[in-house]
């Protein structure tokens, strides 16, 4: 019983420490990270669950999703209630992962390769990069917008995809549903919670 | 006659000062409601017609599809010509009468693409990316029936491409070039082959765009002006507003 205690606990440090073990420059970051991703999207041993499972670890350790919260609602974060904020935070984080992990269920094999790095200021770093997929598919270029403030710490704040940026696109798209409903935040909310439930 | 003439000329115009105006803001709706219901009428065609022709073009064997697609990107590289004369850049110029010259010769009717491996790389240009480098602003956005989101903006500069284009000229207008002329099906023909290449590329990106939204017609607007603003200033946007966030 000991044994397997003691086993259980060195797998999960294994799995921390393997989280836990991407380089604190931003280029590198992005490199370890993403190939990580296409190493375990790629594992014919692994289940979509497992995937799926994989793939919200690192999001909620990686990903700045608070930030991307708050930024996708716009100006009404300053003008909403606490509560409502922080209600919108966690139904914005359940939509978030179900998206994400839906978006990468669809996975075909793909090429992954850092190209160049923009400092943009000592809060953001921009990464270039292009995934080339292994069918025919053309291959794409994905910019990694990278918050930098605890240089210890870098967090993806936002992906632009051939030039398009999906945290716009979101913001854009919730605005719009605000817009269409008197600004209330409760209704975007609630679309969410729909989104994720179904 | 004249008189029909001089008044589409007139609506023309005081249509492009109404909606065009420079400051007038890209995300207003010129109208919404209509806008949402083409949109649902697309989607249907979508479903029905388009998307059922661009998965059986997407099983064609790999060189007929980028055969075809290389060939309807040459044709359309005639477009950027006078557009990049119209904006100034003369070193895109060179790139696009470059990369059609050599397309159309050594890669055998544009079918090859040999231009690229020489690093010619020209940017898709039309007319309303032209008006944009002028300052003129999008305009509202609306949808069009079958031919998606636009702007007031790029909705004159679609007209215009078909002045412009001298693609068009020789299909449309049946101008003889080398005493050939085309027909407006053979201009009709490249144009809804190039939608199908498109919906093809990029089948896997739409369905989950499709799947991951709240609201589709939102996202594809978004997208949409995005797309255009990157295209009219050439590179992509820097975004400052996430600095707001850390105030």
């Amino acid at each position: 019983m000991k044994k397997i205690v003691i086993y259980s606990i060195s797998l999960l440090l294994i799995f921390q420490s393997s989280l836990l073990s991407y380089s604190t420059n931003p280029k590198d970051f992005i490199d370890e990270l993403v190939n990580d991703v296409i190493d375990e999207l790629s594992n014919k041993n692994s289940d979509i669950k497992q995937k799926a499972a994989f793939i919200e670890e690192i999001a909620l350790e990686y990903v700045d999703i608070k930030a991307l919260g708050l930024y996708t609602l716009g100006e009404l974060r300053k003008s909403s209630d606490e509560n409502d904020i922080l209600r919108y935070q966690d139904s914005f984080k359940k939509y978030f992962l179900k998206s994400l992990t839906s978006r990468l269920t669809d996975y075909s094999s793909s090429r992954f390769e850092v190209l160049d790095e923009d400092k943009k200021s000592s809060n953001y770093t921009i990464i270039n990069s292009k995934v080339i997929p292994e069918d025919s598919g053309p291959e794409v270029k994905i910019d990694w917008r990278i918050y930098t403030k605890n240089p210890e710490k870098p967090l993806i704040r936002d992906l632009i995809v051939e030039g398009l940026s999906l945290a716009r696109t979101q913001k854009e798209e919730f605005a719009s549903i605000l817009s269409s409903n008197n600004n209330d935040i409760k209704i975007l909310i609630s679309k969410l919670d729909e989104f994720v439930n179904n | 006659m004249q008189l029909i003439k001089k008044f589409k000329i007139l609506v023309l115009v005081t249509s492009f000062v109404i909606f065009v105006h420079p400051f007038a803001n890209s995300t207003e709706e010129c109208f919404e409601k209509t806008s949402r219901a083409i949109f649902k009428f697309n989607m249907a065609l979508d479903d029905t017609i388009i998307e059922p022709i661009a998965k059986g073009y997407s099983k064609l064997p790999e060189p007929i599809k980028s055969g075809t697609s290389n060939f309807t990107s040459n044709i359309g590289t005639l477009l950027s010509i006078p557009n990049n004369v119209l904006q100034g850049n003369f070193r895109q110029l060179g790139h696009s009468l470059g990369s059609f010259a050599i397309n159309s010769t050594v890669g055998i009717f544009g079918i090859f693409n040999p231009a690229e491996k020489i690093g010619l790389k020209p940017h898709k240009e039309d007319v309303g990316q032209t008006l944009g480098s002028y300052g003129v602003g999008p305009g509202c956005y609306f949808v069009l029936p079958i031919l998606g989101p636009t702007t007031a903006r790029d909705t004159v500069g679609l007209i215009a491409d078909s002045f412009v284009d001298p693609f068009a000229h020789v299909t449309i207008r049946e101008k003889e070039i080398f005493s050939s002329s085309g027909t407006a099906l053979d201009y009709y023909s490249v144009k809804a082959t190039t939608a199908i290449d498109f919906r093809s590329d990029n089948d896997k990106s739409f369905k989950s765009l499709e799947k991951n939204s709240i609201d589709l017609y939102s996202s594809l607007k978004s997208i949409y002006l995005q797309d255009r603003k990157n295209k009219i200033k050439n590179s992509t946007d820097d975004q400052d507003e996430w600095s707001n966030l850390d105030n």
